[in-house]
């Protein structure tokens, strides 16, 4: 009876105990580390396919290996098709990655919850390399607090079929007016963010609306970027989240007009017979996407992760990342080792004046991005919502 | 009562005639085995107990587990700053459930598209089902009956984006169509509802054909011998003894296409039920597409009842 008793107690306060230590509320902020030591022998990163090339693509693209060889970190990939993908795998597996490749809209998210960690720049050689227009942007740095290293940065585009659409489209307002001749043949990105894009349609043609950042948008100026995205519906052939579907649907003439990434482009006017494409970013800007390396604040491969991020980021791997993908690199040395010499021309990649309109992707707040006090403006959820509406 | 033996009251039987026996056989050794399996036979509610363990378990733990964590957290919210559930217990999810017009709309638009898809199946699924159950030759049936499940060895995925294909602008059925001087419906619901009737055609033919194989010809022989003609017989005997089975299939066509968000995503631009809990998922707002999964199940809950009252499980 007694040692029933003795071992029933000491079931309940292993139990209570269990139950304070983790209900707790966020995690500690790890302290920074302060030199990177040895690999701890293993690697998982979860990135956009075509980053983490590690042969398993196409066995003469691989620098993976090298890494492996010269630190003894084993790595796996795996990859993911949407910055609301990536999200939604940290938070259901959130000790499995040590590394991920982060847009600018799940960069933040991800800070917030808690998911990663401050990044010490100083112990990655090639940060000081990095282009500074990516550096301590509000996507990687929350409080002057470094999240992550940059990688590179894309900008959506607007494409045409140039057999199809006579005369050529030359503003993103043309894709929302309904009485265009291509109307009823456009595809648009399928994701909440593409808001963003009627917002800065909206920054050009209805200036009265005050908006100065098309991820802070307070509920008048979201109505209105609502309205102008409902309008748009009925001209949609297709909202494309797979690029390989936007390539099907512009091939086969079900799309001639859309917005696309410079890739998409090159793969379709590379094809046999080439599809004929054109592609331009208009004179009201775009929204365009920049990605940092993150690390996971629960990793136990530290070291590994650092030296990772380290060899992404060099000039010999950022340029072949970049031109295996198709983006501006971020490393202002890779340009001079590019196999293509014309690849840091086509994607813009030191031509600042080119970015100076481009608003790459961020997750909206309830406290406005673009630093209002005075109001309160439509958070991620609201967007998501707002979405759904859109699409009907 | 002294037994009366046919051998006459001489003969006390076989049992009086043979002497007890020289030795009881020795019983076996009592082995663990042994001793398991005179356990169970003396047990028959542990024996059946113990073989629907697995089956049983499944379905509880796994199934109706899952659906009652589902359902717990239909009722919890999430924090949209940081992006995390909160694990405490409100009613935001149905209230804007019902209160946004959005997903009224959106589910008026699945339920008609699958009462459609059912109609239409069970009309395209008929006269192949009657023909291979009454007219068919026995080799004829069996030939037909694997051609009707080989779409089924296919993935679904290879069917849809076949499909996409065939529907794409350039597409088969366009080019088919266009020396007649039309076109085909091309992407969009027209296009989807086609897309779900091939898909699931098999699903009602196969209890169509097990109905009409259950009616015994003799009874429409003797429905013709009444002096019923074609027509009145199948109104008046074929089909009220076949319609339970005509439910069963439909219970196949009505969930698959209510829950189906992969074919609307390849072949239209509108959102359907599951279009919408994808959408959540991928935010990912648990709580609410786990609230917005309870339409649905709501739904099939209700026209399963429904089916049930119309004899559709005696049929499968």
């Amino acid at each position: 009876m007694d040692k029933r008793r003795i071992a029933g107690a000491l079931g309940v306060m292993a139990l209570v105990l269990s139950a304070c230590s983790g209900g707790g509320g966020g995690t500690p902020a790890p302290s920074l580390p302060t030199a990177i030591g040895d690999g701890e022998g293993a690697l998982t990163v979860l990135a956009w396919p075509g980053y983490v090339e590690n042969g398993g693509t196409d066995p003469a693209v691989d620098w993976v290996k090298p890494f492996e060889d010269a630190t003894g970190c084993k790595v796996t990939v795996q990859v993911f098709g949407t910055s609301d993908e990536a999200f939604s795998l940290f938070s259901t597996n959130p000790e499995k990655f040590d590394v991920i490749s982060a847009s600018g809209d799940a960069s933040l998210r991800l800070v917030r919850a808690g998911y990663v960690q401050p990044v010490n720049v100083d112990l990655v050689k090639n940060y000081a390399d990095i282009f500074p227009a990516l550096k301590d942007k509000p996507y990687n740095t929350v409080d002057g607090v470094h999240y992550g290293v940059p990688h590179g940065r894309g900008s959506n585009l607007l494409m045409w079929r140039t057999d199809n659409v006579n005369p050529a489209p030359t503003t993103w307002a043309q894709m929302f007016d309904p009485s265009s001749s291509f109307a009823g043949k456009v595809s648009v990105y399928d994701a909440p963010i593409y808001i963003a894009d009627a917002a800065v349609v909206l920054m050009k043609t209805k200036p009265e609306l005050g908006i100065k950042n098309p991820y802070a948008l307070d509920d008048t100026q979201f109505a209105a970027a609502v309205d102008l995205l409902k309008q748009q519906k009925p001209m949609i052939s297709q909202y494309w989240v797979d690029y390989t579907k936007q390539m099907d649907a512009f091939r086969n003439g079900d799309a001639t007009v859309g917005t696309t990434w410079q890739v998409i482009t090159n793969l379709l006017q590379g094809e046999t017979p080439a599809v004929p494409v054109d592609v331009i970013k208009p004179p009201e800007g775009a929204t365009g996407w920049s990605d940092t390396w993150m690390i996971n604040s629960k990793t136990k491969h530290i070291n590994c992760a650092y030296k990772f991020i380290d060899h992404i980021t060099s000039p010999e791997i950022n340029i072949q990342v970049a031109e295996y993908f198709g983006e501006a690199p971020g490393n202002s040395k890779a340009c001079a080792l590019a196999v293509n010499p014309d690849h840091c021309k086509i994607f813009h990649a030191d031509d600042e004046a080119f970015w100076k309109d481009i608003w790459y992707w961020q997750t909206p707040e309830a406290k406005c991005v673009d630093g209002r006090t005075n109001t309160t403006c439509k958070d991620f959820d609201a967007w998501v919502k707002a979405w759904t509406e859109i699409k009907g | 009562m002294a037994r009366a033996s046919r051998l006459g009251p001489s003969h006390h039987g076989p049992v009086a005639e043979v002497a007890a026996p020289a030795t009881a056989p020795a019983p076996a050794p009592a082995s663990g085995r042994r001793r398991l399996a005179g356990g169970l036979h003396r047990r028959p509610r542990l024996r059946l107990g113990l073989l629907l363990a697995g089956p049983v378990g499944w379905l509880v733990i796994a199934y109706l587990g899952s659906l009652v964590i589902l359902f717990i957290n239909a009722f919890w919210s999430r924090d949209a700053f940081t992006g995390l559930v909160i694990h405490q217990f409100t009613l935001d999810n149905f209230v804007a459930l019902v209160e946004n017009p959005l997903y009224r709309t959106v589910t008026l638009r699945t339920v008609l598209m699958a009462a459609a898809v059912t109609v239409t199946c069970a009309i395209v699924a008929f006269p192949i089902a009657y023909y291979m159950a009454r007219v068919a030759s026995p080799r004829t049936r069996g030939l037909l009956v694997v051609a009707v499940l080989m779409p089924l060895w296919a993935s679904y995925l290879i069917k849809a984006y076949t499909w996409r294909l065939i529907l794409a602008e350039d597409g088969v059925m366009n080019w088919f169509l266009a020396p007649l001087g039309l076109k085909g419906p091309g992407y969009g619901e027209v296009g989807l509802w086609l897309v779900f009737v091939y898909l699931w055609l098999p699903y009602m033919i196969l209890p169509l054909f097990a109905g009409l194989e259950r009616i015994p010809p003799s009874l429409v022989d003797a429905s013709s011998d009444l002096g019923a003609r074609g027509w009145m017989t199948f109104r008046r005997v074929t089909l009220p003894l076949v319609f339970p089975a005509l439910v069963a299939g439909s219970i196949f066509t009505f969930s698959l296409t209510l829950g189906d968000y992969i074919a609307p995503s390849l072949i239209t631009t509108t959102q359907f039920i599951g279009n919408l809990i994808l959408a959540n998922f991928g935010v990912p707002d648990l709580p609410f597409a786990a609230a917005l999964s309870l339409v649905p199940l709501t739904i099939m809950i209700v026209y399963l009842m429904l089916a049930r009252r119309l004899g559709a499980f005696e049929a499968l």
